[in-house]
């Protein structure tokens, strides 16, 4: 057991970091109903890694998130041209672009692989992630991205509430609806940029998705869906980094998403909001009351009679 | 039959079979159903093969079609309890994958079954794998059941044409005229996910999805009718599939990989050339009568 050392510290606090910011940004897709458009992006990541990896010749984490983020943007590009200009359907889009793009990704990745220096390179790590990989700088760097994000939802919770909830108000105040659209398109980017190494690029999307709708169940005010989703991701990604690390050469990714299940699924049965358990008591106590009422008016009319 | 042969062979079966599957698929509106079933029949493989400890067809079919179902009963369950059905389907399939890839990695993990080769496939061992039939002489066995899977898809479609037109364009009227909607729904994913298996063994499940999607969008840009867009986008899985294995073969890369891109390509060609529905035909209309808005 080493998970505690110097380093592991620094990798947990990253996945804590990119849970939150996940969580965050997740809310902001849920409200905008794009829950699988981070998926696509997430795929559609993979050929930018790996060219920013054949451009620069060693595994050099800097290049390889710009290469990730300008194929993801070029990935959420296609989906909106496919779709605004074509008869093909917002979901037929993003699953065109997802396949290919990851089709084109591990092309890239198999001559990748036969570089010099490129089968060592742990490349294979960006697909289900590995946070253990992450070095000192790596962490410095996601670090510092994860908090961006974070603050930059933050900074503009105002905007948000107004672009998400009611846009026609927004743009009568003169928030450019359009800027709004940028800046949360940079934001989804971002996070799948800082997710991958960790969470990899198939599983990332999970972040963004399981946390905003648990955090749904407990709440129906976004400020507080925020803070609560923030949490959940946080608690996924530390929960699933910490079992990763309990066997050898285990994968980050899927771990850290069975955690963020783990919350939904408690999070269905006992949230105070939406839970199943509160709306099995509401329905019991409505059916008390209508029964009580019956019963009364029975009482009511036998008293008569 | 020549190695090369065997494996144009199989890459063509998978196009064509889910050439068809696609276009309901499109018509239905249901694409990332097929991303979120593609990546669930992982588990499905998996548990068959923690039960069993052999990677015999039937039994990955029966584990795949029960995750393929077990996918669409989860996701509608969710839907129906207030979740939006895009976050749905994102939280069952991430979290039914994330577990079929820990089980790999701490239960399952040997040569028979590795995460690399559920995602992209081994198409190159196709052909050493075969079974000695009766009359046809040795076959490889992902041929065998990807032939039998088109032959269960053909049978499906064609005995049920006409139901399966109406409930993929007018699903309200199909269930006015007492069609069973949902018995048909659940047939569908069934399709969907005996489609899903056998390509995914041959093909890995990333070029599922491309080719589930890819060539009947593509079809669907070409044609109104519903029997021209079942052959169209048949004959794109197939052009992908040659198209996609010699441009692997000519640059010494993946082949499934390559696969994905043609459909990719073969998609973009369509989406900007197409008679009625492509970019510059569009252009053209729009040009023709500025007045008019065309969508």
């Amino acid at each position: 057991m080493n998970f505690l050392s110097y380093n592991a510290q620094w990798v947990l606090l990253s996945t804590l970091l990119l849970g939150m910011a996940a969580g965050v940004v997740g809310v902001l897709s849920y409200w905008k109903r794009q829950s699988l458009m981070s998926d696509t992006l997430s795929h559609a990541a993979l050929p930018g890694v790996v060219l920013g990896f054949i451009a620069v010749g060693t595994k050099q984490l800097p290049a390889m998130l710009i290469g990730a983020a300008i194929s993801a943007l070029i990935g959420a590009w296609l989906v909106l041209w496919i779709r605004s200009s074509s008869r093909v359907k917002e979901d037929a889009a993003m699953g065109i672009v997802l396949s290919v793009f990851f089709g084109l990704g591990i092309m890239l990745l198999t001559y990748a692989n036969r570089m010099p220096g490129g089968g060592q390179s742990g490349l294979d790590n960006f697909i289900f992630g590995q946070a253990a990989s992450m070095v000192r700088s790596d962490v410095m760097l996601l670090t510092i991205l994860a908090i961006s994000v974070i603050f930059l939802v933050y900074l503009f919770f105002k905007e948000w509430k107004l672009a998400l909830f009611d846009p026609s108000y927004a743009q009568g105040l003169g928030l450019s609806v359009k800027s709004m659209n940028i800046l949360y398109t940079s934001l989804l980017v971002l996070v799948i940029v800082i997710g991958i190494q960790a969470v990899g690029v198939i599983l990332i999307a999970a972040l963004m998705i399981i946390p905003a709708v648990s955090a749904r169940y407990w709440t129906d005010s976004f400020g507080r869906m925020l803070v609560l989703s923030a949490i959940f991701g946080g608690g996924a990604g530390v929960c699933g980094t910490l079992l990763s690390t309990l066997g050898k050469g285990w994968p980050t990714g899927p771990f850290i998403v069975v955690a963020a299940a783990a919350m939904f699924v408690i999070s269905l049965l006992l949230g105070t909001s939406k839970g199943l358990l509160v709306i099995l008591y509401q329905r019991k106590r409505a059916q008390l009351k209508r029964q009580n009422t019956i019963l009364a008016e029975q009482a009511v009319e036998g008293g008569r009679g | 039959m020549s190695y090369t042969a065997w494996i144009l062979l199989a890459a063509s079966l998978v196009g064509v079979s889910c050439g068809l599957v696609g276009v309901l698929l499109i018509l239905r509106r249901m694409a990332m159903m097929a991303d979120a079933i593609s990546h669930t029949v992982l588990l499905g493989i998996v548990v068959a093969y923690l039960v069993t400890l052999q990677l015999s067809g039937i039994h990955m079919f029966i584990g795949a079609v029960v995750a393929g179902l077990l996918t669409a009963v989860l996701v509608q369950w969710f839907h129906q309890l207030g979740v939006q059905q895009e976050a749905s389907i994102g939280i069952v399939f991430t979290t039914l994958f994330a577990i079929g890839v820990i089980l790999i990695a701490t239960k399952a993990g040997n040569a028979h079954l590795d995460v690399q080769h559920s995602l992209m496939g081994e198409i190159t061992f196709i052909p050493w794998n075969k079974v000695l039939l009766p009359l046809v002489g040795e076959v490889p066995k992902a041929v065998v059941s990807l032939v039998i899977v088109l032959i269960v898809i053909l049978t499906v479609l064609l005995l049920f044409y006409k139901e399966w037109k109406l409930t993929s364009f007018d699903a309200v009227f199909a269930a006015s005229i007492g069609i069973p909607v949902t018995l048909m729904h659940y047939v569908f994913m069934s399709l969907v996910s005996i489609t899903s298996v056998a390509a995914f063994d041959a093909v890995g499940a990333i070029l599922v999805i491309a080719m589930l999607i890819t060539p009947a969008s593509a079809a669907y840009l070409w044609t109104d009718k519903l029997s021209i867009m079942l052959v169209l986008s048949s004959i794109f899985g197939i052009i992908s599939a040659f198209s996609g294995y010699y441009m692997a073969v000519l640059l010494d890369t993946s082949i499934s990989g390559a696969m994905a891109l043609a459909t990719g390509i073969i998609f973009l060609i369509s989406f900007i050339g197409a008679p009625r529905h492509g970019v510059i035909a569009k252009h053209r209309r729009g040009h023709a009568k500025s007045t008019a808005t065309i969508n």
